[in-house]
This record gives structure tokens, sequence and C-alpha cells, in this order.
């Protein structure tokens, strides 16, 4: 693959606001369609909007969130477009004073790559529109439940060089927008939305070619994000191979993606040529945000991914990959294993239980950490008595596997089940002698050299721990076992 | 039975409370004239006689139980069909809203009712407030009472006409260039327009968002600075409303304004202007100074940019505004949208609708100031056309902000000329359109703008004056007005209507 890829995204986020962006109407979803409207949302005439504060607060809170440098003055337009979902056939957005400008996203560190940050454009503050539905009989259906929800459109600078971190960045900036509880950034349900503009670089003739850009739109899902960039460089990469065309040959195109067939499509665009007719909104007066509204929002948002991974990277020792694998789940994941440490003291201990067993099991079973029968408590008291030697870990496995299954805690399962590690010197020995003597031929292959020392160590460390029903402390069992050969052997 | 002829609200709620007449006695007497009168004027687009009855029947039971009443209790009430109230129907003077009945009142309206105002009916008006004749009505013009051969002025000419020829005693309008003051100057009344931000603009169908204002018409300044109190203040529905605090308009407007300083601006008596009116407007500043007033001419030097100016704006923000009526959710819907041409039918359907339904909702003077708006703003232009207007705007401002420094108030015709005739000026827009250039500055300036009578013509047509004050000094010129009315009878001619 001798090119680069060359990604900018565009995202639209819509806030979890309990009114809408410029009026009082409702924004619940999932409700009868045309439910969630006022005379404003609906754009009757002689309505006017009101912005609606709150909206602003959230939005303001992601751009300090992301680094972003907020305007002092910020004012809204209209964009003049005729279309049934946008009741007004303008959309209340902002154009040539956005909000918020610059900022950026990080990319979380993978074992492929990741590591970088992508720069931001813009962040700006809009109304939503409504949702066409193309029904039965020739006929498209109107559902203005959603214009007029208040809508984040974050634009990011075209940084993204591969499609994995096309799909890092998008993934870190839901979690952060989860952190900061702004939106539920579900994309089934379109409360976030993202549309990717592609091109490639390709060295050729000893300088670099670009393709024309593409705006990939209709990704609903993470999987189809990567899928789409995925097809599209390649397409790209084999159309330039036939036709040559570059950037300065074609225009921007805008593709749908189609994913039950895995391909882009050419999209009619809703206008030959985007004439938007931007003007500033006379209805709406402009918005001055000074330095105490800033700093009273900075106080709103808590901890973010970014300095969770580095705390547990600094304070706990943890790995960047383990750090990132904690937190990237979300705020439930990062919160149970704080949650544990604080109770152990024992942060790679959890890391390694939480990783390997707990979030394992929650994947297996398909229930999210919340729903999981043993609690950061329970899993906190397993771990203590691991620490402790009352357990050792495969007992531990089976503990909290019995814990799941019974709902029960520790100690019950612990009674229950007759579980305690055997630290006793002499019961151990006694073990091991039975084994040896039970074992001659073991002993032959180790004198002789057949087989190698450590193989016929864990043979006999096995046969200690057999005979002892599992409890012996394994470490334990190790120190003796080496000296009884030692004896043995010389 | 009264006769509503001479009488204004200030002189009828006394009449209620000293129990000389009821206010169902009041509405019926209004009600029958407009009856009488209506056919020949065509003021009304919708009455409804038993609502309005009604009201005024539950105001009389409350003032016989004692309760306290609001300060319009028993007074009819004009409104032009531009303001929503709910239930009703508000066309808009256009056939694009024939069958829309709002399901939520202006505020303004509900302001009205909260004050016990009988609602009588919603006045004809130039379609969606474009025009200044109210010949632009999808339901035929008014006419003006003094001469039923002439226009009334408008866009609020059947608010104006209500008040003039006595169907109601007082009334509201919508004014973004003039729609207000131009027809209460045609139509011997007064007529304001507050500041803007005085008024909510809830539920008052947009023409241009940052022109339009909701204001008074009456006989006199009494029942302007009554109905002003009313309307006036800030409305949590509307940004734009400002939140200064409302004067008692009417309880300071005798008392005469602490200092008198009157500025007559020199470029509103060039060409244009009608002689008979110029020799009006100078009697008044002698009336004024007579009352010792000090005036001094200033210059506003942008004014002649204004028309240009207002032309691009109220366009390009009407052409936004008005785009929600494509027959989609609501307005006019063509039944037949089928392609006309074989160009056509590569439209798709929906689009053909939308055309369609335009076409044949929207008179050509709408379609005329969409078409420019949209271009004022397309891509390319706007810088041209929209950004400069924008521009000579701030000039503006700074005008009247300058003229302001050494007066308290500016006067001027109203207009450049008295009534003329129907049709003498619908085939030529720029014609009409010179019609409001004393009063459009105001609204690209915000600031407040009255026209009170101030003489007739030698064929017997009233006469404007207009006087301005800054921003939201509706207080002072009120008062600065009321010296003049007090001086003079002109406010209290009605036309010879049989």
């Amino acid at each position: 693959m001798d090119y680069t890829i060359i990604i900018g995204l565009e995202v639209h986020v819509q806030l979890l606001t309990e009114s809408k962006m410029f009026s009082a109407c409702g924004t619940d979803f999932g409700l009868p369609p045309n439910t969630q409207t006022d005379p404003v949302s609906l754009g009757m005439p002689g309505t006017l909007p009101v912005m609606n504060r709150k909206a602003f607060d959230l939005a303001l809170k992601t751009a300090v969130a992301l680094g972003a440098e907020i305007a002092a003055f910020t004012k809204w337009d209209r964009k003049n477009y005729y279309y049934p979902d946008l009741p007004k056939n303008y959309q209340i957005s902002q154009y040539d004073l956005p909000f918020s400008r610059g900022g950026s996203i990080p990319i979380p560190v993978r074992k492929d790559g990741g590591g970088s940050r992508v720069r931001l454009t813009r962040v700006h503050l809009e109304e939503d529109t409504g949702k066409l539905t193309h029904g039965t009989g020739g006929f498209s259906e109107v559902d203005l439940n959603r214009a007029g929800i208040p809508l984040l459109e974050i634009v990011t600078e075209p940084d993204i060089r591969t499609v994995a971190d096309a799909k890092g960045c998008l993934e870190e900036l839901r979690l952060t927008l989860r952190y900061l509880g702004v939106s539920d950034c579900e994309m089934q349900e379109g409360s976030l939305r993202c549309d990717a503009n592609i091109n490639l670089h390709i060295p050729h003739e000893g300088r670099t070619v670009a393709t024309p850009i593409v705006e990939i739109k209709n990704l609903n899902s993470f999987r189809s994000v990567e899928r789409a960039l995925q097809y599209e460089a390649e397409r790209q990469y084999e159309k330039w191979k036939r036709d040559g065309l570059t950037i300065h040959d074609a225009h921007k195109e805008t593709r749908g993606w189609n994913d039950p067939e895995g391909v882009t499509k050419p999209q009619r665009q809703k206008e030959t040529a985007a004439d938007y007719r931007y003007f500033p909104e006379p209805d709406l007066v402009p918005v001055e945000v000074d330095e105490p509204w800033i700093a009273r929002i900075r106080a709103t948002i808590g901890e973010l991914p970014t300095e969770r991974r580095q705390r547990f990277e600094s304070d706990f020792g943890l790995s960047a990959y383990d750090a990132n694998v904690l937190v990237e789940q979300g705020e439930e994941v990062a919160d149970y294993f704080d949650a544990v440490v604080k109770a152990t003291g024992e942060a790679k201990l959890a890391s390694n239980w939480i990783q390997q067993d707990v979030l394992r099991i929650a994947k297996e079973t398909k229930v999210s950490l919340a729903e999981f029968p043993v609690g950061a408590e329970g899993l906190a008291d397993l771990i203590n008595r691991v620490k402790r030697k009352e357990l050792n870990t495969n007992q531990g496995r089976e503990v909290l596997a019995k814990m799941i299954e019974t709902g029960e805690p520790v100690d019950a399962v612990i009674a229950a089940g007759g579980y305690g590690m055997v630290s006793d010197q002499g019961e151990i020995v006694a073990a091991i002698e039975a084994a040896i003597a039970a074992n001659p031929k073991a002993m032959d292959d180790l004198k002789g050299g057949k087989k190698k020392p450590e193989a016929v160590k864990g043979f006999l460390r096995g046969q200690v721990m057999k005979q002892t029903g599992g409890k012996a402390d394994p470490a334990l069992v190790s120190e003796l076992l080496d000296a009884k050969l030692a004896e043995l052997i010389g | 039975m009264i006769d509503p002829t001479r009488s204004t609200a200030v002189h009828l709620l006394a009449q209620m409370s000293s129990g000389e007449v009821s206010a169902e006695e009041i509405t019926r007497a209004y009600v029958d004239r407009a009856e009488r009168l209506n056919p020949t004027l065509n003021v009304f687009l919708h009455r409804d006689v038993q609502k309005a009855l009604d009201q005024a029947k539950a105001v009389d039971a409350r003032r016989a139980a004692g309760d306290s009443l609001g300060p319009l209790a028993g007074i009819p009430v004009a409104i032009k069909d531009v303001l929503c109230t709910l239930g009703e129907p508000t066309t808009c003077g256009s056939r694009m809203l024939k069958s829309f009945r709002p399901p939520y009142d202006a505020t303004v309206i509900s302001k009205l009712r909260a004050a016990d105002a009988v609602i009588v009916g919603k006045t004809n008006m130039d379609e969606f407030a474009m025009g200044s004749s109210t010949e632009n009505s999808a339901y035929g013009p008014t006419r003006n009472p003094w001469d039923t051969t002439r226009i009334p002025g408008g866009s609020s000419g059947g608010s104006a006409v209500a008040v003039a020829a006595d169907l109601a005693p007082i009334s509201l309008g919508s004014d973004t260039g003039g729609s207000i003051r131009q027809p209460a100057a045609l139509c011997g009344i007064v007529g304001l327009k507050p500041s803007y931000g005085r008024v909510s603009r809830y539920g008052l169908i947009a023409f241009a968002s940052s022109l339009d204002q909701v204001g008074p018409f009456s006989h006199d300044l009494a029942d302007t600075a009554l109905l002003l109190g009313v309307i006036a203040g800030r409305d949590p529905m509307d940004s734009t409303s400002v939140d200064t605090p409302v004067p008692d308009y009417l309880g300071t407007l005798d008392t005469p304004p602490p200092s008198l300083r009157v500025g007559i601006v020199r470029e509103y008596f060039g060409e244009g202007l009608d002689p008979e009116i110029e020799a009006a407007v100078r009697e008044a500043v002698r009336v004024y100074e007579a009352a010792g007033a000090t005036v001094r001419e200033v210059s506003l030097p942008h004014s002649k940019y204004g028309g240009p100016a207002y032309y691009l704006v109220a366009p390009a923000e009407c052409s936004s505004n008005l785009s929600r009526y494509d027959g989609t959710i609501f307005g006019h819907r063509a039944e037949d949208f089928s392609a006309r041409t074989p160009e056509e039918e590569s439209i798709p359907p929906l689009i053909r609708m939308m055309m369609a339904s335009r076409a044949e909702g929207f008179g050509p003077e709408v379609k005329r100031r969409i078409m420019l708006g949209t271009f004022a703003l397309s891509a390319g232009y706007a810088d041209q056309y929209y950004n400069q207007a924008l521009k000579v705007r701030r000039l503006i401002r700074n005008d009247f902000d300058n003229a302001f420094k050494d007066v308290d108030v500016l006067i001027g015709p109203t207009t450049p000329t008295a009534a003329f005739k129907l049709g003498e000026k619908t085939s030529d827009p720029l014609a009409m359109y010179l019609s409001d250039i004393y009063t459009i500055t105001t609204n690209l300036a915000g600031i407040p703008g009255l026209s009170i009578p101030c003489g007739m013509t030698k064929s017997g047509l009233p006469i404007g004056l207009q006087l301005m004050a800054p921003a939201f000094a509706e207080e002072t010129l009120l008062r600065t007005a009321r010296v003049f009315e007090k001086a003079t009878d002109w406010h209290s001619r009605r036309p010879g209507l049989s």
C-alpha cells in the first residue's frame, strides 16, 4: 500500500437537555412521531426562538474539555435551504463566529499505533432537523420530534492518517462526551452521527498526487466508519490507477455507505450547488461569554479519560495498554477498578483480575458492569484473601466463578466449598515425599537428564497440589520441592 | 346608545366607570357602525361579533360585581391580521394563510386580554405587511374614509381606517418601514412605532424580523400612551425584547418635557415633498417655537441611502422568514403540481408542489421581495448588497446618535404626499416605495417614530407630522408631541362618513 490516507471527521452530537435548543418543548427519544413538538419547534408563523442556556452550557463544557478556545462573542446565523425535515426551511446554526475554535481529540495508544492528537477546526451549536422516513406507497413521512434538539457540530482537521486512528478518535470523543455527561452518544439512535472526508496522497513520479476528496455519509456504527473508510481508500486507489484523476480534476463528491453491500455509492445532493444564503439570525441576540462563565463551566468538568489513563500509569504503574483497556470501556469499568484498588492497594492485581476475569465473564455473559453480580467490594474482598494467602490464585478463580453463579458473598462461597490454603510445611513436605515415592520414573528422568528439570518439577508440583486437594500454597510447594530435590540429587 | 364619533378609549373608560354607558353598549355601537361601513371600507377580514359582545358583557358583569378590571376593560380594539389570535383566522392578508388558525395568542394579544380589552376583529393589510397602500391584500383594498377613491396607506391600512372611521377607538398595527406611521398620517390619526425591543414580537407574523415592531393607532396621544403602556415590556418568548422599565406613559403625558429641543431634519425637505405637506410641517415648527422650543436644523447625512439599505435588509430577511410557507407543513398547498413544461418533469414532485403552492399562495409584491432578498443574500452578491446594506444601517444609526446629542426629538413630514388614488402606484413599485422614504430610517436605527395629525390639504386630506426620539425615549416623544396636540385641534377632525 504505497499511499497515505488523509481523513477528517465531521461529528454531530445531540446534547442531553430536557428541552429543545430554542423552545420549551420536550426531547424524549422514541415517542410517537410529532408528539415532541410545539409551535416554536414546528416553525409556526409568528413564533420566535429563545436560546436554551442549559444547551449552551453543555456545549461550552464540551469545548472547554476538548481544549478549544471559547469566543468572547458568538452569534447565530440562518442556514437557508428547502427540505421537508426543516420546518422553517432554514436551520439556526453558527456560521462565521462559532462559539469555539481549535482544541483537539487524543487518539489512545493501541498495540498497533495511536498516541497522536487530532486538531479540531471548530465546534459550533445548532438545531437538529426532523427525520424523514421513506415509507410505503411512495410517500415520505416527516417526524419533527427531533427538530430543534440541540446539536453540536465538531469538525476536525484532516489530521487522521489511518482507519484505525479514525475509529480511535471517534471512540475517544464518545468516551469524553459520556464522561462529561453531555450526550449519550448512541450512534444507532442518532445521538452521535459521523461523516468522514477522505482522500489519498500517492507518491507518483517524484511528487505527491492527491485524489479527489470524498465525503462519506450514512455511517451508523463504529464498525461502519471503519469498514467504509477502508473500502473508500481502496476504491480511490484503484480508481486513480485507472483514470489518474486528482483533486484538481474533480469536485468533492458525497457518497453514502451501504452497509449490507459493504460499498460506498454516489449520493444525490440536496441541492445542485449549496448556497445556504447565511445571514445573522435576527430573532436571537448574540451571546457574550466572559471568563467567570467559563470558570463556572470548567469547575463542572471532572477527570477526563486522558487524565485517568495518565493517573493509572503514573500512580498505579500500569502499562499504557492496561490503562487504556480499563479506561476505554467507559466510566463504569474505570470506576470499578478505582474502587478495587482503593480497597486492596493492589493496582496490578486488580487490573489483572478485572481484565482477565471480570471483563471476560461480563462479555461472555453479555452483562454490563452495573449488572455484574460481583461488585467492586466483593472482588476487593477476594483479592485481599489471595493477597493474605488464604486462597491461591486458582482457588480465587473458582471462588469468583461460584460468587457469580450463586450471587453469594466470598465468605459463604469459601465456607461452602471448603476453600483454604494449606501452608503447613510438614503437610506439604509429606505430600512432596509421597509424590516422589509414587513417581520413580520422574526421578529417573531428572537424574538421567532425559527431561528438562523444569518440566519434571512442574509435573511433581502438580502431583503435590493434587494430593492437597489444590489447597497448598503454590509458592511454598515450589520452595520445599526445590529443597527436597536438591537434597535427593545433591 | 352612544355615538362613538369623537370618542376615545380614555373618554369611554371614564364614561363606563361613571356608569354613563356599559361595555356592551360601547361594543354594540362600534360593531353596528362596522356593520354599516365595512362593506365600503373593507377594514375587517374577520369579525366574531358574538364573541366581542360576550367579552363586553363579561366586563360589565365583573364591574357590577365590584371586581378589579384591567386598564382597557370594555374597550373595543381592532387587530391587524398579522398578529396571531388563538383559534381565529390569521391570514396576514395572504391567500397563503387563508385557512391558518394559530394555536396560540401573540404576546400583545395576551396582554390585551389580560387588560380586559374587547377584540372586535382582524383588519386588512398588505400581504405579509409588504406595501404602502393596503392594495396588496389578497382580500381587496381598504379605502380611505376621507376619500374612498383613495388608499389609506399601508401596510396597516385596515387598522388605521378602523380608528379613523370609528369602527374601533384604538387598534394595533405593525411597522417595518412605516406601516403604522404612514397610514396614520394618511388617515389623520396618531400612529406610533415603538423602539425595537419595546414591544414583544412573539406571535407577530414576521416580515423583516430586525425591523418589525407592533404599535398602537388612536385618535389622540392619551390613547396611544394608554395602549402602549399595556403592550410594552420584556417578553421571555422574544429574545429581542428589552428589559427596560415601562414608564407610566399616560400619567406623565400632560407634563411638558423638561427640555424642548426640537431638530428639523434638513434631508426631509428636499425633492419629492409636496408643498402642502411642507407648509403644514413648517407651521408645526412654528407651533413648537411658540411653545418655547429651541428649534435647530440637523442633518442625517446618510438618509438618502436609507431606501436602498431598507430594500435590501427587509427583503433579505423576508426571503428567509417566508420560506416556511411551502405547502408542506402549513400554508396553502396547490392541488395541481403536475409538470407544466418538459423541463419541469425532471423536478421531483415535492419541489414542484412547493413551487406551485408558493406561486399560487403569494401575490406579486411578496414574490418581488422574496426574489430581491434571495438575490441579495446569494453567494457572490451578499457582500455587494446585504453586507453593504448592514454597513449603511450602522451609518444611519450613527447619524441619529449624533443628531440626538443636540436635540431631544426630531420632526419632519411623515410622508412626502397625502393619500393617493387607488391603483395610482400599483404598477410602479419604486414610486410606491418612495411613500415610506421618511419613515424607514427609524426602523433601520431601531428608534421610536410617531405620526400625529398636523393639517389638511386643500382637497381635504390629512397630513401627518413625524416625531422621532432616541431608543426607549417614548415618554419624551409622547410628551413632546402632546405639546403640539394641546395647541392644535387637528387630532379631533373626523372624516365625514355617513
